[in-house]
């Protein structure tokens, strides 16, 4: 049994602590938010907060994250507000089919928490996940407009 | 209907409604008759509460359908948009109702195309019938009263009455045997910029994928199929897995195993753990090598289906000025949805019900039924939201069949998900094509004649051999017959089929995608042999296509827009390329810098598109930007390769996409002339490589005859 809080709820789970994160978040707890794109850290579809930083969960096995704080697109809006990145998403037009969208939300919402007003070139060298739909030029005004407010 | 399996519908419903918001997205709810109004068409319910519900039959894979369909159906019924939701009906339900949907599917850039029509009457229908309704309720004549923002006035009275108030009147009258459309001039939707109406669900991550689906007792699988395209299973060693506890099953089929477990992660594990043998059918030697060679020999080859001919090539030849030859070739490409192949299935004795993120919900239904051996009345189909399609869930629905034979083996409902491994080596893939370029230029530098041979992969002859006309399959010289747009003389298009055992299918914009390179590339290089400068060149080349007018205007904005006759930025060259695609004239101009290192940057592209009619200008820019970003990547790294009669890439790390540091900056001028319906979906994808390969050369130099540009050592020497 491991003990796993996300999005302020605390879940016991009897998995294999081998299992990434992103399977006990979509299989085991329903959470299906959060998508997968790869198995290998590659493109961002799974990405979460852990204790606040934004981490690829489809590598990342349960062992690794007992008695940590996990946030996902299901818990990044509160007391019935969109978060900020949320609601520059929507400003902006940003997403096409939609699948990568939770996991760039959450690198970006991670990213304005450490730098709050990111240039180009530390918005390039921080959300590196794949939009297959390329909606790519959005996300950037959408990230230099949610830095705004 | 029967329900087709005995899953508890109700819970499953309430799930569903509970995960998703406002929006059912991704859910059919036709059958949730219970507490609704009537439908007043079968495109259009309206609640009793004003909420009016389009239906939409083409699925949503990102390109907007799911807002610009509605858009056709509330421009002429008047209602207010911001009471407009949206559900798609079932393929079943279409097929039990005689196809009161239409065709479902999802390609080809044809949903609005194909659909405006019966759309936009739809609405118009249902309108003259709530107004019709409301007349009667008042006892006044229905030419007394309109309708505006789902409010219905009589004139001389000015009494009013909503929609909802007369939706279920309205539904028991006759429908009027004939209705007016508006003028377009007269269009306030239509043509307007409106909000996709996904968008909120979609950043909350609610939308349900069929990767999302989620149902009692449900259990998982994950599979390999054979790596050699073509071999078959030998034998499977399952003693790896003989401790492992949550295992259900493992499924053999004939090129294919499975594993079913409790979770999705497990059966992957104890898939890895498995001790697999394949024959490969004879295709294990098959390499880059001796499918290069195979085409090489197509381009030779004497025989080939003729798509166009013009004048007499050998006259043409004769007495040229100036004659230049060259060879072009694209690779394999994958589709690379972000969402992996998958499909759900339940069976039940001699039904089937399935949940699955398709372009083509009708063929998922068919394709389900003739696995089974049942008739399709009998496969309940529910299409979800799809994480990309461009192609891959479209004529080929592959991980139907697949899943429904996995199903079949347990009394549970399963979904059978792919790994990225499986979806990339086990794709449809953008055919490998050749083309041998001849071409005789005047004095002028003028081309006199033009041969096109191309050779490669024919889509049409694995996919739908009808499609063929006496052997030649024309969409695979689509660009080269009459859409292309320049004036030769003498001119031949023909082609070799060469078919590989690498199975092949549509890829966003199909062959458009390596014919608009190899057509405009070799249209640049007879410019620079003329020494006219490219835009010039091809402005004297379009003269008397019967779409001249449109190709120029293209061509005229995509120019001006760039400031093609002004000085770009220090270091940055420009190339351009035109094109015509399922109806839509498109054209580019790509800005490029070359590193001394060879670097690649694209730091802006210009598209003018002219779809004919723009319904909804945002999602039409959105598309642009898109098609943009999926003909750069192919263009920049795409590329799949067979060694060992297997492809060699397998995930993200190998199969390089696109990232946020290398977009260029896009602008798009939508340049709708009017008259005419065509798409925006696909048509910006052809023209990026051959502009970005143009504005390289005039960069370097050096001219780009094959793709990716990862490929070329473009280092100053």
């Amino acid at each position: 049994m491991a003990l796993l809080t996300v999005n302020g709820r605390q879940y016991d789970v009897d998995v294999d602590p081998d299992t990434p994160l992103l399977w006990v978040l979509r299989d085991t707890l329903g959470l299906a938010g959060t998508k997968f794109g790869c198995g290998i850290a590659q493109c961002g579809a799974c990405t979460v907060h852990i204790d606040g930083a934004a981490m690829r969960s489809c590598a990342l096995p349960l062992r690794a994250i007992a008695g940590k704080s996990i946030v996902t697109i299901e818990g990044l809006a509160s007391g019935g507000l969109l978060h900020r990145v949320q609601q520059a998403w929507i400003d902006h037009d940003v997403p096409q089919c939609g699948y990568c969208q939770s996991g760039m939300i959450m690198a970006v919402a991670a990213l304005l928490k450490d730098q709050p007003r990111p240039t180009d070139a530390e918005i390039d060298a921080a959300i590196t996940n794949i939009c297959r739909c390329g909606t790519y030029q959005r996300i950037r005004a959408a990230i230099h407009a949610a830095a705004n407010t | 209907m029967n329900a087709a399996s005995g899953i508890d519908r109700r819970a499953f419903l309430v799930k569903v409604a509970a995960a998703s918001g406002a929006l059912t997205l991704g859910f059919d709810v036709t059958q949730a008759a219970a507490g609704r109004a009537p439908e007043i068409t079968a495109w259009i319910v309206i609640q009793p509460d004003d909420t009016v519900i389009i239906r939409v039959a083409r699925s949503e894979m990102g390109q907007g359908t799911l807002t610009a369909l509605p858009m056709l159906v509330a421009e002429e019924l008047e209602c207010d948009w911001s009471k407009v939701t949206v559900e798609f009906p079932r393929p079943d339900e279409n097929l039990r109702r005689n196809r009161i949907w239409g065709d479902f599917s999802t390609g080809g850039s044809r949903s609005i195309r194909n659909s405006q029509e019966p759309l936009r009457k739809a609405g118009a229908t249902a309108r003259d019938m709530l107004i019709a309704a409301a007349a009667a309720r008042w006892g006044v004549a229905a030419n007394e009263c309109r309708a505006r923002n789902s409010v219905i006035t009589h004139g001389p009275s000015g009494r009013t009455l909503t929609f909802g108030k007369v939706a279920t009147a309205a539904a028991k009258i006759a429908p009027p045997t004939e209705v007016t459309l508006k003028d377009p001039a007269q269009w306030r939707l239509l043509g307007t910029p409106v909000r996709r109406l996904d968008v909120t669900d979609k950043v909350m991550g609610k939308p349900i994928y069929g990767i999302d689906v989620n149902l009692p007792g449900m259990l998982h699988a994950a599979l390999m199929q054979c790596p050699v395209f073509k071999g078959t299973l030998k034998s499977v060693d399952e003693s790896g897995i003989a401790a492992m506890r949550g295992v259900q099953k493992v499924v053999k089929l004939k090129d294919a195993v499975a594993v079913v477990a409790e979770t999705w992660w497990l059966a992957k594990k104890a898939l890895d753990a498995l001790r697999i043998e394949w024959d490969d059918g004879g295709n294990g030697t098959t390499s880059g090598d001796s499918i290069r060679d195979f085409l090489l020999g197509g381009l030779a080859a004497g025989e080939a289906g003729i798509g166009r001919t013009d004048g007499n090539l050998a006259e043409g030849f004769a007495n040229a000025a100036q004659r230049i030859e060259a060879d072009y070739s694209v690779p394999f490409l994958a589709h690379a949805t972000m969402e992996p192949q998958n499909c759900t299935v339940h069976v039940t004795g001699n039904t089937a019900e399935i949940w699955v993120p398709t372009q083509n919900g009708e063929a998922a239904m068919a394709s389900a039924a003739h696995t089974l051996g049942i008739s399709s009345q009998n496969v309940r189909v529910h299409k979800t939201m799809l994480g990309g399609g461009f192609g891959r869930r479209g004529a080929t629905q592959d991980f139907v069949p697949l899943a429904v034979l996995i199903a079949k083996e347990v009394d549970r409902p399963v979904k059978v998900v792919w790994s990225r491994e499986e979806d990339i080596r086990h794709d449809y893939y953008r055919p490998v094509a050749m083309a041998r370029m001849s071409a005789a230029l005047d004095a002028a530098g003028m081309p006199r004649a033009w041969h096109v041979r191309m050779t490669g992969n024919s889509i049409w002859s694995t996919l739908m051999p009808t499609a063929l006309r006496g052997g030649v399959d024309r969409q695979f010289q689509e660009g080269f017959l009459a859409d292309m747009p320049y004036d030769i003389p003498h001119y031949l298009a023909d082609y070799a089929i060469r078919n590989t055992h690498v199975p092949v299918g549509f890829w966003r914009c199909v062959n458009h995608t390596q014919n608009c390179f190899f057509r405009e590339s070799f249209i640049d290089e007879m410019a620079h042999a003329a020494g006219v400068d490219p835009l010039e060149y091809r402005r004297r080349l379009i003269g008397r296509h019967r779409h001249a007018k449109k190709f120029l205007a293209v061509l005229n904005a995509a120019a001006d827009r760039a400031g093609w006759n002004t000085p770009a930025a220090p270091q940055t060259y420009r190339g351009l390329a035109v094109n015509e695609a399922y109806g839509t004239f498109v054209a580019a101009v790509a800005e490029a810098s070359v590193g001394a290192d060879g670097t690649v940057r694209t730091p802006r592209i210009v598209v003018a598109l002219d779809p004919g009619t723009i319904v909804n200008p945002l999602t039409a820019e959105m598309q642009s930007e898109s098609a943009v970003v999926f003909g750069l990547t192919a263009a920049l790294y795409g590329e799949i390769t067979i060694k060992d009669g297997r492809v060699e890439q397998s995930n993200f790390d190998n199969y390089r996409m696109l990232r946020l540091a290398e977009m260029p900056k896009v602008e798009t001028v939508l340049a709708p002339s009017g008259g005419f319906w065509a798409g925006c979906g696909e048509p910006p994808v052809a023209v990026v490589a051959p502009a970005l390969c143009n504005a390289i050369f005039a960069a370097t130099g050096k001219r780009i005859r094959s793709l990716p540009l990862k490929n070329h050592d473009l280092r100053k020497v």
